[in-house]
């Protein structure tokens, strides 16, 4: 049923229009389209429903999903389950903010302007970085986009990345470089700890080097030791230093702007927002040097103030980067990104504040702790694979059990446990290894309960 | 008539307000397991000094929020006519679903078997997308219309490469009329980008077409109707052409609203397509995203297609990474679900009756619009006199700038005043003093005769009281913006660490 939704629907009104104009029959407004590709039929669709229905039949049809609330879900590898503020949601339902598009027009914008630079602010905050912009599609992205940006910035064509990021945020990457003709080079990382081969990097850095990146915490839980050496290896060769975060991280890890960072990029999903299958929230961060900023990607939100000079406003900046304006050669093509995502952030960054991201962090360390070492006294299982230390995810070894990852797997989920992300894939030199995520949201029970049924499945 | 007043709250940065020891936020106790880990993370390695954050409480962020949204315009507040963004109604019953724990509370890497609902969502949502478009296949995939049609480039791309003629294939046409997009993604996708003019019809010059094409055109990107609210009549010849020189043709879907159960870009021959869930199928636009821009294709494009495609085996769905040439990833996982589900909720409820009901009364807004705006002094609808628009038509007021010196920005500012969004200005390019108007079919007669009385009582003032109009807007919560200023290197402020240092000389 479509009439709630279109008010000039009705038989008189047509008319009272069509008259208007002069026409007769509605088609007439059609008759430029020809009839050789004129649809002559109805469009082969289910029958609409009342809202009442149609409510129950996305209910039923939604309900074949398991939630993380249904079962306890250690999975983390670039969305992360964390607890969201009703605040949170509050907020971002406000239709003034929901409904309405990018800020075209600041002085009937200002809620969401402000907001967006509020977001930019405490992203910088954070990050211990300059600027940042008010969002990309999601962290691959923002790799993408930074890829590219750091071959602007340098006018070189090689970005170096480490071994161990995700499979999928690779491919993102590589359909972001290739284009722009940017090769992509991978950096050793040790197999014993995770940390970034010295060696290897230095023999991979040159002054072809756009960039060097890496991710604290990596994709694996473990974090980089002395990103200070890597940043300066890159710095001596005229190369940007990028670093991907996760931000929750934050009120307990140094920040990426505290060892040289000169772009920083991450996931602001954890920030609020709900997991919802894959939403994400794209930060992209950079020191305040001109030549950096101008080359940034997507929509940046500044302070200024009225033309008469008498009230703080805000609006979009530096647009001539942008599509709209330069066309072919805009720094990228984004518009429509990831706003109400970065609204959310931005709301839950102003309700944890300092302390907040301080204890969340800490909690976050010590059940990761906690989860390592209850694991650690199962037989056949080594954990963490790496020898390092381990922020919210660590990799599962399996190797000293006679039982298939896979299986063992499909054991947990009888018991409703959804079980680490399985690498075997992604990374075969790892052996049955797989991810495990633990943050706030796990109880202490949940995790007593998944060593026990670990301990079944090898078992049995 | 009555003028409207925006709420005008003087509220300060959230850094400003608060004090120190405050927090929003209540955490589970540390104490169940053992705060000595802390220990363990070496010195080097743990933040120096806690970020600078705001150290407000709960009340204080809700209150502070909630003002900002006062100070913000959306669909639900008023007319909103803004060209080419299709800025329609957002059925409150998508949202609701939106909001369910089983969207929520799931993770994209969970075993297929609990992700059924997500993924029939996805399927279902596929073959009705391929229905209404007249393609074959969907990737849910891109999170905007921007990410669509880089992942269309990337097709084009990658099936040039398969043919060993991407070396040789080097060019995207664009008409003059296309949105900014259009180049941006074909620039990034590593191709050239030519421009085609449009002729006095509004339509491309198919001369001009013919000059264009050559044995280096890799493919056409075109938005039909285009940006003009003008049918590209003759799109089977561009057709020819652009297949006859070997190229594919990519289709634009921002204004598929007028359209729908009317033609199908699949039987135009265009042989990619992206579609802007956030305006053609409801989704709300949240102040700039999110979006999804998924992307159809033809048969023989198919396995160029990003992975996972959803799949169905008669029993189970399943996401399928067995896709041949698969040109990869174009965005993290899978989709922007919370967006996919409404525009599923949205086509279940309208049915097909309805979404063409939605391309009739959105048409029949627009020319009801453009017929009483081209009598008002100072406007006209330039290209394509006579001929109908669909969705949305481009006034241009250079006659009233002759006349008076008031702008398209002037009054699109002095609308504001009315409580009436801003059309688009200055788009397309090729429209001197563009004002591009798209009603929606969500625009009920009463609204678009206000809207009518409202532009006729602008150009009243403009030629009686300009300065009122010129020194607009005066009812919104700030006055006029120095845009200028704000780009300005030396008055440049991006973030709150910026604006301390520039201007409070920490």
């Amino acid at each position: 049923m479509h009439d709630q939704y279109i008010p000039n629907d009705t038989e008189e009104i047509r008319k009272k229009m069509m008259d208007a104009i002069g026409i007769k029959e509605i088609d007439e407004l059609f008759s430029d389209i020809s009839e050789e590709i004129r649809l002559k039929r109805d469009l082969n669709l289910p029958n609409p429903l009342s809202e009442l229905e149609a409510k129950r039949e996305i209910e039923k049809v939604l309900k074949k999903n398991l939630t993380v609330k249904e079962m306890t879900c250690f999975l983390g590898a670039g969305a992360w389950p964390h607890h969201v503020p009703a605040a949170v949601d509050y907020i971002s339902s406000r239709s003034e903010f929901l409904t309405s598009y990018t800020p075209y027009q600041p002085e009937i914008s200002q809620g969401i302007l402000q907001s967006l630079f509020e977001y930019q602010s405490m992203i910088c905050e954070l990050l211990d970085m300059d600027v940042a912009n008010c969002s990309m599609y999601g962290w691959p992205s923002s790799l993408g986009e930074a890829a590219r940006m750091a071959a602007r910035v340098t006018r070189r064509n090689e970005f170096l990345v480490p071994h161990y990021i995700s499979r999928d945020k690779l491919m993102v990457l590589k359909n972001y470089a290739e284009p722009a003709g940017i090769r992509i080079i991978e950096v050793n990382q040790s197999l014993r700890n995770g940390q970034i081969d010295m060696e290897d990097l230095k023999r991979k850095v040159s002054n072809r080097t756009s960039g060097v990146y890496v991710e604290n915490p990596s994709y694996l839980g473990f974090l980089i030791e002395s990103p200070e050496e890597i940043a300066e290896v890159v710095h001596d060769a005229g190369g940007l230093f990028l670093v991907g975060v996760d931000p929750i991280s934050l009120g307990v890890l140094r920040p990426p702007g505290d060892y040289g960072a000169d772009i920083a990029i991450g996931e602001g999903q954890p920030l609020g927002n709900y997991m919802n299958g894959g939403s994400l929230l794209g930060i992209f961060a950079c020191r305040g040097e001109d030549y950096l900023i101008r080359q940034m990607p997507g929509r940046i939100i500044g302070m200024t103030t009225t033309l008469d000079g008498k009230r703080q406003a805000f609006c979009m900046v530096l647009q001539t980067r942008e599509q709209h304006i330069r066309r072919h050669r805009a720094t990228s093509n984004i518009c429509t990104n990831e706003a109400l995502y970065a609204l959310r952030a931005a709301v839950y960054m102003a309700l944890l504040g300092p302390r907040g991201f301080q204890e969340l962090g800490e909690i976050i360390i010590s059940r990761t702790r906690f989860l390592i070492e209850k694991l650690s006294q199962i037989n056949g299982v080594r954990v963490p694979f790496f020898d390092a230390h381990h922020f919210k995810e660590f990799t599962v070894n399996f190797d000293g059990s006679s039982k298939p990852l896979r299986e063992i797997n499909r054991r947990l989920l009888e018991k409703g446990i959804i079980g680490g992300k399985d690498l075997t894939s992604e990374f075969p030199e790892l052996g049955q290894t797989s991810l495990y995520c633990v943050t706030e949201m796990h109880t202490l029970q949940e995790i007593e309960s998944l060593c026990e049924s670990l301990k079944e499945a090898l078992e049995a | 008539m009555g003028e409207f007043r925006q709420a005008r709250w003087f509220e300060p940065l959230i850094f400003s307000i608060g004090s120190s020891g405050r927090r929003g936020y209540s955490i589970p106790s540390i104490r169940d397991t053992d705060r000595s880990a802390l220990r363990d993370i070496p010195e080097n390695l743990r933040r120096r000094r806690l970020p600078d954050l705001p150290e407000v409480s709960e009340v204080e962020v809700v209150k502070h929020f909630t003002r900002l949204s006062q100070m913000n315009f959306g669909v639900d507040n008023g007319l909103y006519p803004l060209g080419s963004c299709t800025m329609k109604y957002n059925p409150k019953m998508n949202d609701a679903v939106a909001s369910l724990d089983e969207v929520r509370w799931i993770h994209p890497f969970q075993p297929e078997e609990t992700l059924q609902g997500m993924l029939e969502v996805m399927y279902k949502l596929d073959l009705w997308l391929c229905e209404i478009t007249g393609m074959h296949k969907f990737s849910l995939q891109p999170a905007a219309g921007a990410n669509g049609e880089c992942t269309g480039i990337l097709i084009i791309r990658a099936y040039h490469q398969m043919h060993d003629e991407l070396k040789k294939r080097r060019e995207i046409i664009v008409p003059d009329s296309a949105h900014g997009t259009n180049p941006a993604s074909a620039s990034m996708g590593g191709f050239e980008v030519v421009t085609v003019p449009s002729d006095d019809s509004g339509c491309i010059d198919i001369e001009a077409l013919k000059e264009a094409v050559s044995p280096r055109t890799a493919g056409l990107m075109l938005t039909n109707p285009n940006t003009l609210g003008i049918f590209e009549e003759r799109i089977r010849e561009i057709e020819e052409i652009i297949h006859d020189a070997g190229g594919l043709l990519y289709y634009d879907g921002a204004n598929m609203n007028a359209i729908l159960g009317k033609a199908r870009p699949g039987d135009m021959g265009f042989d990619i397509v992206h579609l802007n869930l956030h305006k053609t199928f409801s989704t709300p636009h949240g102040g700039g995203g999110p979006g999804a821009g998924p992307v159809g294709v033809k048969e023989h494009l198919k396995d160029f297609l990003p992975v996972p495609l959803v799949e169905y085996d008669g029993k189970k769905y399943y996401l399928n990474y067995n896709v041949p040439h698969s040109i990869g990833k174009v965005k993290g996982f899978y989709c922007n679900f919370d967006v996919i589900v409404r525009a599923f909720a949205y086509i279940l409820t309208v049915g097909a009756e309805g979404l063409k009901s939605i391309s009739e009364i959105s048409v029949l807004n627009a020319n009801y619009l453009a017929s009483k705006i081209s009598c008002i002094r100072g406007f006209e609808i330039p290209y394509g006199k006579g001929k109908p628009r669909k969705h949305e038509f481009v006034a241009s007021c250079s006659g009233l700038k002759s006349e008076t010196r008031v702008s398209a920005k002037n009054v699109a500012k002095r609308l504001l005043d009315y409580g009436i969004h801003a059309p688009t200005i200055y788009f397309p390019p090729i429209v001197d003093e563009a004002l591009m108007i798209e009603p929606t079919e969500s625009a009920s007669i009463e609204e678009l005769d206000e809207f009518v009385k409202v532009m006729e009582a602008i150009s009243k003032e403009a030629y009686e009281n300009p300065e009122k109009v010129l020194s607009a807007p005066h009812n919104t919560s700030v006055g006029p913006i120095d845009e200028v200023k704000a780009s300005h290197p030396r008055t440049l402020c991006l973030s709150w660490r910026m604006y301390k240092r520039k201007f409070m000389k920490e």
